[in-house]
């Protein structure tokens, strides 16, 4: 009765015949990634594949399906093989300067995350140069300028209520004279259905690329950690306008585990490259995956 | 990735047409594409289970065996139900007390300053006499995003930018309406997660220092699984009195709405729609179990029925 009423009741039985996970334990299982917003989706296909796994190569016992499990969460999580921020904040073998755009829906932790990142950087012995390109909401360059003190890096700002295309060009043409390292550009929050703030960013890349074509390097969508199946539209639509190249998942110091970037990460290959897990300046971390998947499973 | 809500709804509704009579199997298999639709809507799973489970019910009771159209009568049921769940008419605020002390509050980033700004303009604009309280000392800039808003709506701002302490800035508001006349005071607090102790600390602290007729806690629409364990945290320790529910000029779902109904008992009392301080609206329950079921046509065709 129980098993007929479960989404995936069908499959756990198929599993149940050929060895010896039993249903209960796929129940768990797919509570645990329904739970942390994996959604239905991507659930459905991770319990395939451990279907899969364990017809091909027997186990004998739910520590096994364990390490199974996280093993296949983890290969949905597309790596970051670009460039090499994957074990730190390390900026060497990039371009010089280089120019992250940090784009994002309303309150996401956009702002925190760029302060973050510039003390980061800072940290390293970095130059970095701060836009602030959210001329739009009511102090929105104050807030950036207090993390640029914070972190004591230089902040481009033109004030309130103007071009955030001439703040972007600015911020990226005072890096190269400066010869900094790193440019960051803040900008507004907008919901992906307002199809002309979406233009707008489109536009804030065509100026800064007058100035430095390859720019920007680095367009980071930041995904609040505790947002759930909206993040896949998300991520598809400021893809759509704006190349997005990785992610940073904020809030995860709180209950929400941010299990939907395992489908994003696998349907767009976008890889995770930070998380924010606080609101203090050292409260940034990269992204680990196997980490992140151990997560998961924590209470 | 994703089926729309629209074709789960549709594809059961199309296991039942034709077919007279509804049979225990037909109606388990529709209602776990609706449990999906749901979840696919940040439904909490819990929550879905139980509601999905009640609707079953209810389609086999009713008289959906000798329907015409079984299948938009299921839809009907389903669309009924979640309505009745997210309760019936929008209810008010409480304003009592001289002054009425409402207080803001929620997680990071959910929108309490710009619905503090919104509220304060729509009490001003039924020729309310309020003050907003800037308790947030924490978030950089956050008094001045609350004074920029203040400005826009000619509402005065009460803060204490050197102070430390939230408690004593939210007591000397009220301190300060009193003497000024001011008959509201909307107390918009810092974000804060359920699990931080300090900080719950403090807004419990504030709350019994300030006594508010109202609080209520704010909501982000595009909220997943997490939103219940939040609401029902910042329940037991405020015991609000209402939901506010933000960003819904989005294409969130809001399946939260729904969860945190369920889970808390509370009703939602607005909704936020945009950025600008006109953009709050009345919550609807009919629109929002629309919504969260992704029914367009869907709705329409029910109403036919
Ligand atoms: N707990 C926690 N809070 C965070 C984290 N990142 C950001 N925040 C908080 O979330 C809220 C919103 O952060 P912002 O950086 O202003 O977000 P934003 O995306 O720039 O917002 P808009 O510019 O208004 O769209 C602030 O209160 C931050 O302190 C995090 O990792 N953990
Ligand atoms: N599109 C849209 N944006 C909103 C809405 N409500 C708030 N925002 C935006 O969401 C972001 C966060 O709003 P805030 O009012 O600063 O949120 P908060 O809860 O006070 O944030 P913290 O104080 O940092 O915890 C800002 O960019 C707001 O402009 C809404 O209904 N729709
Ligand atoms: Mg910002
Ligand atoms: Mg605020």
């Amino acid at each position: 009765e129980k098993s007929k009423e479960s989404i995936f009741g069908k499959i756990s039985r198929a599993i149940v015949g050929k060895s010896t996970v039993d249903e209960d334990v796929l129940d768990e299982l797919e509570d645990i990634l329904i739970s942390s917003d994996v959604g239905v989706g991507t659930t459905v296909k991770i319990i395939k594949r451990i279907e899969e796994r364990v017809a091909r190569d027997k186990y004998t016992g739910t520590s096994e399906l364990d390490s199974i499990l996280r093993d296949e969460i983890a290969t949905l999580l597309t790596e970051n093989k670009s460039l090499d921020f994957k074990d730190s904040f390390e900026t060497d073998n990039l371009p010089k300067p280089y120019v992250i755009m940090v784009v994002g829906v309303n309150g996401a932790g956009k702002t925190t995350t760029i302060g973050k990142l510039a003390h980061q950087f800072t940290k390293r012995g970095k130059k970095v140069v701060l836009g602030a390109g959210d001329t739009f909401r009511a102090a929105a360059v104050d807030q950036l300028k207090t993390w640029g003190q914070r972190a004591g890096v230089l902040v481009i700002d033109h004030g309130m209520n103007t071009d955030p295309a001439a703040v972007a060009h600015d911020a990226v043409k005072k890096g190269v004279e400066m010869n900094a390292d790193v440019v960051i550009i803040d900008t507004a929050g907008r919901l992906h259905t307002k199809v002309n703030l979406m233009n707008e960013l489109s536009k804030i890349k065509r100026v800064m690329q007058k100035f430095l074509p390859e720019a920007p390097h680095e367009v980071l969508l930041v995904l609040d950690g505790s947002t759930g199946q909206n993040a896949v539209i998300q991520a598809r639509e400021f893809t759509k306008a704006t190349d997005v190249t990785a992610l940073a998942i904020t809030k995860l110091d709180g209950t929400a585990k941010g299990g939907v970037v395992i489908g994003i990460s696998d349907e767009f290959k976008i890889p995770v490259k930070y998380i924010g897990v606080g609101e203090k300046m050292d409260d940034l971390q990269v992204f680990d995956r196997a980490q992140f998947v151990d997560s998961l499973f924590k209470k | 990735m994703f089926e729309s809500l629209q074709d789960k709804l549709n594809k059961a509704i199309r296991t039942l047409k034709g077919k007279d009579r509804i049979s225990d199997i037909n109606v388990a298999a529709t209602t776990k594409e609706v449990r999906r639709a749901l979840v696919d809507a940040d439904v909490n799973f819990k929550v879905a289970k139980e509601i999905t489970d009640k609707i079953r019910e209810k389609a086999l009771d009713q008289k959906i065996l000798i329907a015409v159209e079984p299948g938009q009568m299921f839809v009907k049921i389903v669309h009924e139900e979640l309505t009745a769940l997210m309760g019936g008419q929008a209810e008010a605020i409480n304003i009592k007390g001289d002054p009425a002390v409402i207080l803001i509050a929620g997680l990071q980033g959910s929108g309490k300053t710009t619905f503090s700004g919104k509220l304060a303009h729509m009490l001003k604009r039924q020729g309310r006499q309020v003050l907003l309280a800037a308790c947030d000392i924490y978030r950089p800039a956050a008094i001045d995003q609350l004074k920029v808003l203040g400005e826009q709506i000619g509402v005065e701002v009460y803060s204490e930018p050197d102070s430390k302490n939230a408690v004593s800035i939210a007591q000397n508001a009220v301190a300060h309406a009193k003497k000024s006349g001011k008959k509201i005071v909307i107390v918009d607090t810092a974000g804060r997660l359920a699990v931080d102790e300090v900080m719950m600390q403090e807004v419990e602290n504030i709350k019994s220092s300030i006594k508010p007729s109202e609080i209520l806690f704010v909501v982000d629409s595009m909220t997943g699984q997490d939103a219940v364990n939040t609401a029902k945290t910042f329940n037991e320790r405020l015991n609000f009195d209402g939901v506010v529910l933000t960003k819904l000029d989005g294409d969130a779902r809001g399946g939260a709405a729904l969860s945190i109904r369920q889970i808390v008992d509370k009703p939602i009392k607005y909704i936020s729609t945009g950025e600008k301080m006109e953009a709050l609206d009345s919550f609807y329950p009919d629109r929002m179990a629309s919504r969260i079921l992704g029914m367009g046509d869907v709705l329409s065709l029910v109403e036919r029925a």
